[in-house]
């Protein structure tokens, strides 16, 4: 099952170029739904606005190989390593989700475009890599969706409310759930069943692309840059008018033994 | 003077719903994101600026701290145990604290009332509240004001 690429096998009953076509579909449909998120939320005329703002507060030029640093530095820590999310099962969980998502997506596009044709080989490593992506993306979705969700943890709701702020990581979860259950039935040969989950798949792909706009898809798209912002400012001296860093000796005051949010 | 969250810098992680004594941190239904969910019942306790670790909290200062126009930004260092505080007023003038952190660990002080001995009529009748003065590091009993060294009217 998992050095078979399952679109390969679907040439049979779906041609080629309509996998690709919906390919295309659900890239267009991401585009068309950050855009429209962007200007409802207008949340980018804020961000470049704020940026402006810091700019004219800046203690100093940042030369252009500084800045170049800086954003290579940022996009190793804040973007690749998600370092944001301190040291912990939510950044581990988050780490498993993006990756996982990232290999899912890229080799299904690799299969797709290269390798559907009836007559095609696909090199055995790509579908290794879209089974182990979905494997990855369900085991930090799942893991984030039944214990490390701030309204599970910190507020005590139980795992199975739904708030729209789901829609995103509970697509995403299922598209990759359902992706492998149709490879599995496939690879078996049951009828009927690798049907019904390939229209399923369909289907959560939609809800997945399709509701960007009310998901928070976009974020992915956001927070590389609201990364990149913080860092400049940190280092032009503006820093978001916070206040310097402390100059006082170690353990000056008590300190802070941090706990998990979870004195509910 | 209540608190209101950065969206961009918050990343949902709970502390502040956590340790909101008002119960008023909540996460966003649509973003995910904290949010001050009722800012007029914020009783300025800032505990969830000082727990916020991403510095995302910040606070929305009334006129009679300053001017119209200011902003007031906290950053914690957790190695040090320090908050500082940098008032930044609206002609560019700003005012820069730091002091150590007393906040005591979680439930480190929470009294076992269910073991320690019933009060008695004279404690129940008496002004002075559970563990007072003692618990205030006063050995001399609470200060006293006289009454008539206060003044009519408005004054400060």
């Amino acid at each position: 099952m998992i050095t078979t690429n399952p679109f390969a096998e679907l040439t049979a009953t779906v041609p080629s170029i309509a996998m690709q076509l919906f390919v295309i579909t659900m890239i267009l449909l991401v585009i068309i739904g950050t855009f429209m998120d962007i200007l409802h939320k207008k949340n980018v005329k804020y961000f470049f606005q704020n940026a402006q703002k810091a700019k004219k507060q800046a203690k100093r030029n940042l030369e252009l190989g500084e800045k170049t640093t800086i954003i290579f530095k940022t996009i190793g820590s804040d973007i690749l390593t998600t370092a944001e999310l301190g040291a912990g099962k939510r950044r581990v969980a988050h780490l498993l989700g993006m990756y996982g998502t990232i290999l899912f997506w890229i080799s299904s596009t690799i299969m797709i475009f290269c390798y559907s044709a009836s007559n095609s080989i696909t090199p055995s490593y790509l579908p290794f890599l879209w089974h182990l992506g979905a494997l990855m993306t369900c085991i930090g979705g799942y893991w984030f969706w039944f214990f490390l969700r701030v309204d599970v943890v910190s507020e005590a709701y139980p795992w199975y409310r739904l708030i729209q702020a789901d829609l995103f990581v509970l697509s995403l979860v299922i598209t990759s759930t359902l992706g492998l259950i149709w490879s599995l039935f496939q690879s078996s040969n049951i009828n009927g069943w690798d049907t019904l989950f390939l229209t399923l798949f369909g289907l959560s792909n939609l809800v997945l692309f399709g509701g960007v706009y009310w998901s928070k898809f976009a974020h992915m798209f956001y927070k590389p840059g609201a990364a990149i912002q913080k860092n400049l400012a940190e280092a032009d001296g503006s820093r978001d008018n916070l206040p310097l860093p402390s100059d006082k000796p170690k353990q000056f005051g008590l300190g802070i033994k941090r706990e998990s949010p979870k004195h509910y | 003077m209540s608190t209101f969250v950065y969206m961009t810098k918050c990343d949902g992680c709970g502390h502040c719903v956590d340790i909101c004594p008002s119960d008023i941190m909540h996460i966003d239904k649509t973003t995910r994101r904290a949010v001050n969910i009722e800012p007029n019942m914020c009783w300025e306790c800032y505990s969830c600026v000082k727990a916020c670790p991403n510095e995302a909290i910040d606070v929305r200062g009334y006129a009679d701290f300053a001017p119209m126009g200011h902003s007031v930004r906290v950053l914690r260092d957790e190695e040090r145990g320090t908050i500082a505080w940098k008032i930044k007023f609206r002609n560019g003038t700003e005012k820069n604290f730091e002091s150590p952190i007393t906040t005591k660990p979680w439930g480190e002080f929470i009294p076992k009332l269910a073991e320690k001995e019933l009060p008695s009529k004279e404690e129940r009748d008496s002004e002075l509240l559970y563990l007072e003065p003692n618990g205030l590091n006063i050995d001399t009993g609470l200060p006293k004001m006289k009454k008539m060294k206060f003044k009519q009217g408005v004054y400060y």
